[in-house]
């Protein structure tokens, strides 16, 4: 076990190499620099400007510092912004986003699975058509779809809601459900097809021939083996949750990761999107590595296979 | 001699059988087929173009004239909702055809080969599926510009991966099947076995798969779009058009609600579809299991 989440860790390293260095080389053979659409500089302002930035070595030489400065956790300096690092400006914005995607993350979960699980134990039947019919609207209603309705009908109609911003506990309500839609569907279908799965199997049998309740069959014995889908999809979903949240906090104007992320890629602040990027990808690398070693942990198989 | 003729049970004719049965696919396919014809015919079925602005006009509620209302611009929503969905469809149809080409080869190669070949090939997908993609994408559509061909191509890329993933795993299967090896028996050349034994065998695979990929490309043009990282104005994209409504949404609900419902509803049909030709023509998943 511990050789598989060594080599799952090692692996870790060629996969972030070569995302920061495709981001590196696209940011700096984009054509214009940083500082070609300030107008007001003059060509010695921009000169030096390059200067101090360490624009002005060649390229090769860039990247290795880039690279080296990562490593001491330094993802330089903002060009938009000068007097904050990247560093800050994610300690500033990532706890709001961390919010904001856990939260999803947990509606989805909560949502998803109590959906799949009714639905998977009459199927056919109302109990199955009507959550599974939800399920289908969540998959086709895109996060930038369902958000500007749920605003017009919740926020501007009936007024329960503010239609943006991030202060009171009720904001997160619009956010999080528009965040985690699409998730909880998803899982609701996977939950309800890996349940259908293993309920017939002879081991529920026996379970239920021991005259064990039914909820110690369906929570202790099924859905244990019916989660495995589940949980092999939440690294896929971390990293939707993640990019989702580029559209939810601009929707609903949330100063998080997300809505900097996209200020970022309008203005052209290259080292700020790099800098988020390689933060992005750090993230979903090592979530992406974390639900194969549980999957690892809760499948013997999985590990002899690999 | 009766003169009952032998039924002719083709694997297809069977799949369009069973798909013929299912209202939800059959539905979601005719649902398709017209809008989609109504993007490519849109030209004719409506008198104004999708960029001339009427600023006079403004932002109308729906009449005779517009019969979707006019955006803040004066322009005509039902001919932008056209020609948003010929722009949809396209970046959809196009990519997908980009992630067949790289794909179906891949997976075929890497499962007709096998052996060290194979597991080389599938670690290097394993290792780019866990690539934060769309942001990728994003950064290549601020970086060279929004050119909607670079769009075709880097969506086209991420999703390769899955199909590989998916005619690896069918090719590896059928290569150990009974047919396969007596055609090696007698002969038959790589080439030969490659086209007319494992080719044919997969085509109901990728057809089902490329009606689930279609989909997901079509978000993601719309999720770019919505974003402003994705089709420019004056041209017009659902998700630019989403974007426009939603910006306006508290004065002007139809600019929103109208593009809402036609992607939705353009989502759906394609997800019923793509399900109901699964269950048709991928006997491995029954109708559970989705």
């Amino acid at each position: 076990m511990l050789k598989f989440i060594l080599r799952r860790l090692l692996e870790l390293i060629p996969v972030l190499l070569i995302s920061i260095t495709i981001v590196f080389f696209m940011v700096r053979l984009a054509p214009g620099g940083p500082f070609t659409a300030e107008k007001s500089f003059s060509a010695e302002a921009i000169a030096r400007l390059n200067e101090h930035y360490g624009l002005d070595k060649p390229i090769l030489a860039q990247y290795g510092n880039y690279l080296l400065n990562l490593l001491k956790g330094d993802l330089g300096p903002s060009f938009q912004y000068p007097s904050r690092s990247v560093n800050d400006i994610i300690k500033e914005t990532f706890p709001v986003s961390l919010e904001l995607g856990a939260l999803a993350m947990l509606f989805a979960l909560f949502v998803g699975l109590l959906a799949g699980i009714v639905a998977s134990l009459k199927p056919n039947s109302i109990q199955d058509h009507v959550p599974m019919g939800l399920a289908m609207t969540g998959i086709c209603m895109p996060s930038f779809v369902l958000g500007p309705l749920l605003i017009l009908i919740f926020g501007l109609w009936l007024g329960w809601f503010n239609a943006s911003g991030w202060e009171l506990p009720s904001d997160r309500v619009l956010p999080v459900i528009t965040l985690g839609a699409a998730y909880a569907a998803y899982i609701s279908r996977l939950t309800r097809g890996s349940m259908l799965e293993v309920l017939p199997s002879d081991y529920i049998r026996t379970a239920r021939a021991k005259g064990l309740s039914e909820a110690n069959v369906i929570y202790m014995h099924t859905l244990k083996n019916a989660l495995l889908p589940v949980v092999s999809y939440l690294g896929p979903a971390t990293a939707g949750i993640l990019t989702g949240s580029f559209v939810v906090e601009t929707i609903f104007n949330i100063p998080g990761m997300g809505r900097m992320f996209v200020l970022a890629a309008f203005n052209r602040d290259y080292t700020l999107i790099l800098g988020l990027v390689v933060f992005f990808a750090l993230l979903v690398v090592v979530f992406n590595a974390v639900v194969d070693i549980l999957l690892g942990l809760l499948n013997p198989k999985l590990r002899m296979h690999s | 001699m009766s003169d009952s003729k032998p039924q002719k049970s083709s694997l297809w004719a069977d799949s369009w059988k069973q798909l013929r049965k299912n209202h939800a696919a059959i539905a979601g396919l005719v649902i398709l087929i017209a809008l989609i014809t109504a993007s490519a015919i849109a030209p004719w079925l409506t008198p104004y173009s999708y960029e001339e602005q009427n600023l006079a006009l403004g932002a109308s509620k729906p009449s005779i004239e517009h019969w979707l209302g006019t955006d803040t611009l004066g322009r005509d929503l039902f001919t932008r909702l056209l020609y948003g969905g010929r722009t949809s469809f396209m970046v959809g149809i196009c990519a997908t055809v980009v992630s067949l080409l790289i794909g179906v080869p891949y997976g075929a190669i890497s499962g007709y080969t096998g052996g060290r070949v194979d597991s080389v090939m599938m670690r290097i997908v394993d290792i780019l599926y866990t690539m934060p993609f769309t942001i990728l994408v994003i950064i290549l559509m601020v970086v060279f510009g929004r050119n909607i061909l670079l769009m075709f191509g880097a969506i086209g890329a991420i999703q390769w991966l899955v199909m590989a993933r998916i005619i690896r795993g069918q090719v590896l299967a059928l290569r150990k099947q009974a047919f396969i090896e007596s055609a090696i028996a007698i002969g038959a050349s790589r080439r030969r076995i490659i086209f007319k034994h494992i080719i044919p065998n997969v085509l109901g695979i990728i057809i089902v798969y490329t009606t689930l990929t279609i989909p997901h490309v079509m978000l993601m043009e719309t999720f770019l779009s919505f974003l402003g990282l994705g089709i420019q104005p004056p041209m017009s994209s659902w998700g630019l058009l989403i974007k426009d409504g939603a910006a306006v949404m508290e004065t002007y609900p139809w600019l929103l609600i109208s593009p809402a419902i036609v992607f939705s509803v353009t989502l759906f049909s394609m997800n019923f579809l793509g399900d109901g030709l699964r269950d048709a023509l991928d006997p491995r998943f029954s109708k559970e299991r989705s």
